[in-house]
């Protein structure tokens, strides 16, 4: 029985991290892939194992051979991970962004027109 | 609409960098950092305590409903006005450990300036839980509407 894979598991190994930068600029096959590599080629076909179950690489048979793509629309899922806690910082900066103003214009009016509120 | 936040948090590393460009001169920038009513308007929580200098601590905290839902405090190490805040901050009553704070504040032309802040975790393991914390309660407050709506309809 398989676990369910991470897909941020999949990404925090570094050969993983190398293999899909290697396939996101084209489709290959394994042995292609295990060629740029000093791991042994089993190892190397754990790596592709794990990365396809989370879907992160694809497999397309041509022929005799099995081509590995990269899956852009999983790679953007992890981008959205990070999303939300980017999309909290950002609220945060913009009110405090627009607290400030409020004080530029205050600073402003005390300096300049003192007379005026 | 622009995007003025950023993130950058590389696979596999334990750390984090979130910039922002403001229209603020540096000095009102930094000032949201050091006014307790200032920090209470736009972080949205309560200071309980705020003492700008090294060695200074601080502590934040945020009720709803008359109970507190958060606490967080820490220890500033540098302070340089308009310039920067070297600082610990840590969730109380949270699995969270400890992580160190690197605030820099630059000016930028006209009267815009620039904040960076660096953020060092104890493992890459917590820096990644922290990202998916408002994606866990994002899903909670939506898992929670959905329950309010479907017991309306009972």
């Amino acid at each position: 029985m398989n676990l369910r894979r991470d897909v941020f598991q999949a990404i925090a190994d570094p050969t993983r991290r190398a293999i899909l930068l290697l396939v996101a600029s084209q489709s290959m096959t394994a042995g292609a892939i295990a060629s740029n590599f000093d791991s042994a080629r089993p190892t190397v076909s754990k790596h592709l194992q794990i990365l396809t179950e989370c879907e992160l690489l694809e497999q397309e048979q041509d022929g005799r051979e099995i081509y590995y793509h990269f899956n852009p629309k999983k790679m953007k899922e992890v981008a959205e991970f990070i999303e939300p806690f980017r999309k909290m910082w950002d609220d945060r900066f913009n009110k405090l962004e627009a607290v400030m103003k409020k004080y530029k214009t205050k600073k402003g009016e005390r300096d300049g027109t003192k007379n005026k509120h | 609409m622009e995007r003025k936040t950023n993130i950058n948090a590389e696979v596999g590393k334990q750390e984090l960098v979130i910039t922002r460009e403001f229209d603020l001169p540096v000095e009102l920038l930094f000032r949201a950092y050091v006014e307790p009513d200032i920090v209470e308007q736009w972080m949205g929580t309560k200071v309980l305590k705020l003492e700008n200098r090294p060695h200074g601590s601080y502590q934040f905290e945020t009720s709803h409903d008359g109970n507190v839902v958060f606490r967080a405090n820490g220890v500033i190490h540098e302070f340089v006005p308009d310039q920067k805040i070297t600082r610990t901050f840590e969730m109380e009553n949270s699995p969270f450990p400890v992580q160190l704070e690197f605030l820099e504040f630059e000016k930028g032309p006209e009267d815009t300036s620039k904040l960076n802040m660096h953020i060092v975790f104890r493992s890459g393991d917590y820096r990644d839980q922290l990202l998916k914390l408002p994606f866990a309660q994002g899903i909670n407050m939506a898992h929670n509407r959905l329950q309010e709506a479907a017991s309306k309809l009972r």
